[in-house]
């Protein structure tokens, strides 16, 4: 794996403090993410799986433990600094899609672009072509993200994860607001951008059928890795 | 951000929630339209009451005889008819030895029945000379007024106040050249003021003037005035004449004690100065009183976006996923509340301006809009965006993602 390890964690803990009582999400976590690759986090509710997708999405820092993306240490930021490294290197895809209401669906997948201070025309150029990578069509642009259905809300959600061409594309429970068509649909978005432009995808899950659609399946546990197996080639 | 994405969210962010904007929006209207409009009525005030008594002269001093009271015409004027320290000579005196005097008019009154025509009334008659005119700023409607050679000659020659003309002749007449009856002789008209309106200090309107040497001749008998009216020169301080007036007047009279100065000075100039700081005062106090309502209407924007970020936890832990720096949350939420606040202070003005033009054109209260009023309520607005925007911006800034995209 080496030099093309683009996430190393290493012996990552995160404890919470609640008053008096402490709790620790995650205890001793190591595991290298290559480029390129397709995984699939799983794990049962309370497992440390969101903490853990939290620290990977730069939105939270490890308590002890290193955290290198692209070869830097990204585990002792500030706030601002984090920000710079989700708008950058991260696009996030959420259960509830999270888009704005009242704004149109171009607008929506442009919205990370808008921080990150780019030109006009190379915004709109880069929408346009995130939008049609995840296979909307040109009708819906305008619409309100109100006005669309499930499937094409969180269609667009991935466009906009994918607009800043990020280096992980982050899904946490993509498919869970999604009947099991819409769902296996906008799973199938992820696999083809995966397989045919690259894209490192993280899928947080904790359904099997959904975990089965990555190449790799690491198993977490009360905040331990619990499994961590190559499921295709 | 750049400023055209945040304006675009901005107007987004006001016009999603269009009834609760409006409101919000109405109160800044209220507050910045009540003091805008407030401070036209004081100033209007100010305005009309500085020019009521510019309509008398405010560059005139009033010489009166005797009496140690303070300025004030019922004082001066009772003990006026006892002491007759003044006389023409004064006059002369005056004009000759002190610089910076405009114009200079004595006058000797009384009250008489006054005939014409079967008709009668009672008025003022006084006897003054031409440069009265200049003085006491009278306006001539028909004719002409008093003139020096009317002064030399003893001329029985009388001028009419417009109220006096009508009393006695009828509104819209024009009686020049007809005979009135004073004191058992009979005077010519030669000329009627123009109305000027009444003031505080008697009406000019209600007045017949004669030439001073006829009064003195023929209804006084003496040679004493009743008052010396000194205009003074525009480039010329007031204060400055006065005391001039006083000291060539105390060596005429030979008195070398100022103590027993057996005549005052009132200066036009004090009173405008009173009136105008009591108006200022006036205008202070319904501009903070308007204020007041500002300040309520500033609470209710932050009120607004308070509720705002808490609404929109969600919304912006998403826009901090994406990317957004605590600088882009807290502008957004700031020029938000700037937003609504400018709207309303635009609104606001226009409602300060048209309740301005209602008390003016309707209801006949001067108001006077200044530029300042205008500028002053647009900086008010934007500051009260400003400082009533910030707690709400900042707290929306300041939101973890992670909780904030957890909220329900």
């Amino acid at each position: 794996m080496g030099s093309r390890d683009m996430i190393e964690i290493k012996n990552v803990s995160k404890v919470y403090k609640v008053g008096e009582i402490e709790t620790r999400a995650l205890n001793g976590v190591s595991f290298n993410i290559s480029e390129g690759d397709f995984v699939a986090i799983m794990g049962p509710s309370g497992s440390g799986k969101s903490t853990l997708m939290h620290i990977l999405g730069a939105l939270d820092t490890p308590t002890s433990g290193t955290y290198t993306l692209n070869g830097k240490d990204v585990s002792n930021l500030n706030d601002d600094e984090l920000a710079d490294i989700r708008s950058e290197k991260i696009g996030f895809v959420f259960q509830a899609f999270n888009l704005l209401p009242r704004t149109t669906v171009f607008r929506n997948t442009m919205l990370p672009l808008m921080y990150s201070g780019i030109d006009e025309e190379t915004r709109e150029k880069k929408t346009e072509e995130a939008l049609l990578s995840v296979g909307l069509e040109k009708e819906l642009w305008q619409n309100h993200s109100n006005e669309i259905s499930g499937g094409q809300k969180q269609r667009v959600a991935i466009a906009r994860a994918l607009v800043n061409n990020p280096t992980i594309i982050l899904a946490d429970e993509p498919t869970g607001n999604l009947d099991t068509k819409t769902g296996q649909l906008v799973l199938n978005t992820f696999k083809k951008l995966n397989r045919e432009k690259g894209h490192t995808v993280i899928l947080i899950t904790h359904e099997d059928e959904v975990a089965r659609h990555a190449n790799r399946i690491i198993s977490i546990r009360d905040g331990k890795i619990e499994g961590d197996k190559i499921v295709k080639v | 951000m750049k400023l055209a994405d945040l304006l675009h969210e901005v107007y987004t962010a006001i016009t999603v929630n269009k009834v609760r904007s409006s409101l919000t929006i109405l109160g800044i209207v209220i507050g910045i339209g009540s003091v805008i409009s407030m401070i036209a009525l004081g100033q209007g005030a100010q305005t009309s009451i500085e020019d009521r008594i510019q309509s008398i002269g405010s560059n005139l001093l009033t010489i009166r005889p005797g009496a140690q009271s303070g300025f004030g015409a019922g004082g001066v004027r009772g003990g006026a008819g006892s002491a007759d320290t003044l006389s023409s000579s004064d006059v002369e005196v005056i004009r000759q030895n002190v610089e910076g005097i405009a114009g200079i008019a004595p006058e000797v009154s009384s009250r008489y029945q006054v005939v014409a025509r079967g008709s009668n009334t009672n008025t003022t008659v006084l006897g003054t000379s031409p440069q009265y005119v200049s003085v006491r700023n009278i306006d001539i409607a028909h004719g002409t007024f008093l003139s020096e050679i009317n002064i030399r000659n003893f001329s029985k020659v009388a001028v009419l106040g417009s109220a006096v003309s009508s009393d006695l002749f009828g509104e819209a007449s024009n009686p020049v050249g007809q005979k009135i009856r004073i004191n058992g002789s009979n005077y010519t008209i030669i000329g009627i003021t123009t109305e000027k309106g009444g003031s505080s200090f008697g009406s000019s309107d209600d007045t017949i003037y004669i030439p001073i040497s006829t009064a003195q001749r023929f209804l006084t008998g003496s040679d004493s005035v009743n008052t010396i009216n000194v205009s003074v020169a525009d480039d010329y301080d007031m204060t400055l004449v006065e005391e001039n007036i006083t000291s060539v007047l105390l060596i005429e009279h030979g008195i070398n004690d100022p103590a027993e100065i057996d005549f005052n000075i009132f200066n036009q100039g004090d009173i405008v100065e009173t009136a105008s700081s009591i108006t200022q005062t006036f205008t202070v106090l319904l501009g903070a009183v308007a204020g007041i309502s500002l300040v309520v209407g500033g609470i209710g924007i932050m009120n607004m976006m308070l509720t705002n970020v808490t609404e929109r936890t969600r919304e912006i832990g998403l826009r901090k996923a994406l990317g957004a720096k605590r600088r882009d949350i807290n502008l957004q939420f700031l020029l938000e509340s700037i937003a609504l606040t400018l709207i309303g202070g635009v609104l606001g003005i226009a409602l300060g301006l048209g309740i301005s033009y209602l008390a003016n054109n309707i209801f006949g209260i001067a108001a006077e809009v200044s530029t300042f009023s205008v500028i002053l309520a647009f900086g008010v607005s934007a500051a009260i965006g400003i400082i009533f925007g910030y707690y709400p911006a900042r707290t929306a800034s300041k939101l973890n993602p992670i909780d904030a995209l957890r909220y329900e």
